[in-house]
């Protein structure tokens, strides 16, 4: 007994700061990227052809893009630059509301996730509680979704929760591609939540199918059936830009 | 037949080396079956065994068995139709394998005492299935008849594929009298997303990230293994410094799911003070891997021929005087399972496997170490930068949740020596630019093995004419290990299950692929 009360004395307070306080994440972190494509070499598409997933493309218009959604933040893009066209920051704020926020274009400014209609805030600003689905998410996302409920975050400290049924649950987070053998699973259990149902689609795969899209055995993310009210890119998103995502759902940072 | 045994024949291969596709001899099945079954006899593992498409109406099946003693792999093949006497009888580590070389290419092994798909999916060759599934039947996850007990008061339990905590997911079968379970079957394949095939042709720019991704929290294991199939096909050389930072980013990813599986287990047992020192003590870790290279989980790190981050002296100090305070809190918070009795009574004699049935089944990494097996890729098939650096196998004898605790516990240990030892060793030079454009050498096999931190990661590749991958086979450690999950259910409360299945830990996606 002694020793559990030394060992509480030694570990010490943990929990961070955030959202008071700035997040202290590593110089080689790779956040919102900074978009100039006008510094781009006539002719170049050294980044298009480095990139894995298409993220960096052009759009129904012919402009080129970078698309958050479909990104793995790998930085392959940015190392193949001659120009630095592609820079990625240490920003970790990457959440937003509409799929197309994803998108930036020539000096685009991400627009980030704006807090929940008055009626939804009243419903769940206080108290919100998620079920995690996993359909195809090879556990990095789920790992970093768990670590939210760690000292370290303490996700509780802000009304959150993660729950073990989706019958107590206000919303689903949802990782993977949607492989096609939990596509029903996934439909059952958002049938399964009380309506409101929030979701959040956390990390390149439920957005996009992230390296995944476009497989047969795969869905290229949280079907069209399921609307998403969260989109949270990364290969998988930061601790820290997931609980900044649900901050802001929640109206908890401006 | 004069009755004398013929002479086994295999090519004799040294993993992350390549070889000649035409040196590896093609047998006739009788003659396949008995090198199989006489080498894995003489204390053989099988690493990998998997069929690959010929024409129409076949299959070649490959043999990759790993031979510790002489730190060598043997491959042999042999060309089989429709069916095959299933070996499975004979040898239970073939049990999975040929379940998947059932499911993959629509060849029935004959015999089999348990023949189901492992992952739910269509069947690869065109008209061919094991089950007589037409092309376009529908095929559901765990829609299969599941092995039953009889009797008064007996029960069946079904739980998942979507579970209480934030896990992969997977469909768990009980078979219980009161709280006792008579048995557990595991049905898998929710997470199947079909990454070994998306990889023939390859490699490509995509080819990197799905193998980063074939289970995430093994991204530097796997990303390594393949990467070492690059460079002995294409006959890359990787810098010293590169190898050196690799073998760091495994270990720190080895420190942080130990870490964090000995917090799961605690808190599985109700033991909630290092349940949450550690969860940050894990997230620690990760962080030190995103020190090296901007992710949590070594995404970007490993590329075939080098690594894509630097470390210079600036750097490699913030990481010294990390990973200290971090181990400082890891021995505090872990210490205290040891001397709590009531979490000693609940991991002692919980969950226990036999030597011999570890053995039996072909179990690899902590849960094999925890039975008393001398086995781990680092020291039997020094790769990399475990060929000067010596790792010390950490083994247990009782086969138990403690046994699979206490062996994570000294592997930390260890794991930490390594990197302390490797931190200190790293040249100041800067990483040397990547030579460009190596080709891959055509019609050649190579292996690549490493230690992730659940086992022996196994990836296979065979490139054809062009000097592309013509196939491509990975085999992660949890392929041989959820079958020792069920064993280690039987005769076990039903209320022990998560207990059981945290000491093992395996990766759902990592199975499923």
């Amino acid at each position: 007994m002694l020793n559990v009360l030394k060992a509480r004395w030694h570990q010490g307070y943990r929990t961070i700061p955030y959202p008071r306080a700035a997040p202290s994440l590593p110089d080689r972190f790779r956040g919102v990227p900074q978009v100039r494509f006008s510094l781009c070499p006539d002719g170049c598409r050294a980044c298009m052809d480095a990139c894995p997933t298409g993220a960096v493309g052009t759009d129904d218009h012919g402009k080129r893009r970078i698309d958050l959604g479909r990104c793995l933040f790998c930085g392959e893009c940015s190392a193949a630059c001659p120009a630095e066209a592609i820079v990625f920051t240490t920003d970790h704020q990457l959440a937003v509301r509409e799929r197309r926020d994803l998108c930036l274009h020539e000096g685009g400014v991400l627009k980030r996730a704006a807090a929940l209609e008055k009626k939804m805030l009243r419903l769940f600003g206080r108290s919100l509680k998620f079920r995690q689905v996993s359909a195809g998410g090879c556990n990095a996302c789920e790992a970093d979704i768990n670590v939210l409920t760690t000292i370290g975050f303490d996700l509780g400290r802000f009304g959150i929760q993660i729950v073990a049924s989706p019958r107590h649950a206000d919303g689903l987070l949802v990782t993977g591609p949607v492989t096609r053998n939990m596509a029903l699973a996934l439909q059952k259990t958002y049938a399964a939540v009380p309506a409101p149902c929030l979701v959040v689609a956390v990390g390149a795969c439920a957005i996009s199918g992230g390296p995944y899209a476009g497989l047969p055995d795969q869905n290229n993310g949280v079907p069209p059936a399921i609307p998403v009210d969260l989109y949270i890119p990364g290969c998988p998103p930061h601790p820290i830009t997931i609980l900044d995502g649900f901050l802001r759902l929640l109206n908890k940072i401006a | 037949m004069d009755g004398k045994p013929m002479p086994d024949r295999f090519l004799r291969l040294h993993p992350n080396a390549k070889a000649l596709l035409r040196d590896v001899p093609v047998l006739a099945f009788d003659r396949f079956r008995d090198t199989f079954l006489s080498q894995v006899a003489a204390g053989a593992r099988v690493s990998a065994y998997f069929a690959s498409p010929r024409g129409a109406d076949s299959v070649r099946l490959l043999a990759v068995l790993s031979q510790p003693v002489s730190a060598t792999l043997a491959v042999f093949a042999t060309d089989v139709g429709a069916s095959f006497p299933a070996l499975t009888p004979d040898c239970s580590q073939a049990h999975w394998f040929e379940r998947e070389i059932a499911e993959q290419w629509g060849v029935v092994p004959q015999g089999h005492p348990w023949l189901k798909p492992i992952r739910f999916h269509a069947s690869y060759a065109p008209n061919r299935d094991a089950w007589q599934r037409r092309p376009g039947d529908p095929i559901r996850p765990a829609d299969w008849d599941f092995f039953r007990a009889h009797g008064a008061e007996v029960h069946e339990v079904a739980v998942g594929p979507v579970h209480a905590g934030v896990i992969e997911p997977g469909h768990f079968r009980f078979q219980c009298h009161g709280e006792n379970v008579l048995h557990l079957e595991i049905s898998l394949g929710y997470q199947h997303r079909g990454v070994e095939r998306t990889l023939i042709g390859g490699p490509d720019a995509r080819s990197i990230h799905r193998v980063e991704t074939l289970a995430g929290d093994t991204t530097i294991g796997h990303a390594i293994a393949h990467s070492m199939a690059v460079e002995a096909l294409a006959g890359i050389k990787v810098p010293a410094k590169a190898q050196i930072l690799r073998g760091i980013m495994l270990e720190l990813e080895r420190l942080a799911n130990h870490t964090g599986d000995l917090g799961a287990l605690a808190g599985d047992v109700g033991f909630l003070p290092t349940l949450s020192y550690c969860g940050r003590l894990r997230g620690d870790f990760l962080n030190m891997t995103a020190l090296l290279c901007g992710s949590r989980f070594g995404r970007g790190m490993v590329r075939p021929g080098t690594v894509r981050f630097d470390a210079d002296k600036e750097r490699i100090q913030r990481l010294t005087e990390h990973l200290d305070q971090t181990m400082r809190g890891v021995r505090s918070a872990v210490s205290l399972l040891w001397e709590t009795p009531s979490v000693m009574a609940r991991f002692e004699h919980t969950g226990a496997l036999t030597r011999e049935a570890a053995a039996a089944l072909g179990l690899v990494g902590v849960a094999a170490r925890a039975c008393g097996l001398e086995q781990d890729v680092r020291t039997d098939f020094p790769f990399g930068v475990y060929r000067f650096a010596h790792v010390p196998v950490s083994t247990w004898d009782t086969g138990d949740v403690f046994a699979r605790a206490w062996v994570r516990w000294m592997e930390i240990q260890r794991s930490y020596e390594f990197i302390w030892d490797n931190l200190m060793a790293l040249p100041e030079d800067p990483l040397p630019p990547l030579p460009l454009g190596a080709e891959l050498e055509p019609d050649a096999i190579v292996v690549s093995l490493t230690e992730g931190w659940r086992g022996e990661i196994c990836h296979v590749a065979l490139t054809d004419a062009a000097g592309r991958f013509a196939h491509y086979k990975v085999v992660d450690p949890s392929f041989h290990n959820w079958f020792g999950v069920a064993m280690a259910l039987r005769n076990q409360q039903i209320s022990d299950f998560p207990l059981c299945n945290k000491s093992f830990n395996l990766s759902y996606c990592g199975h499923d692929l």
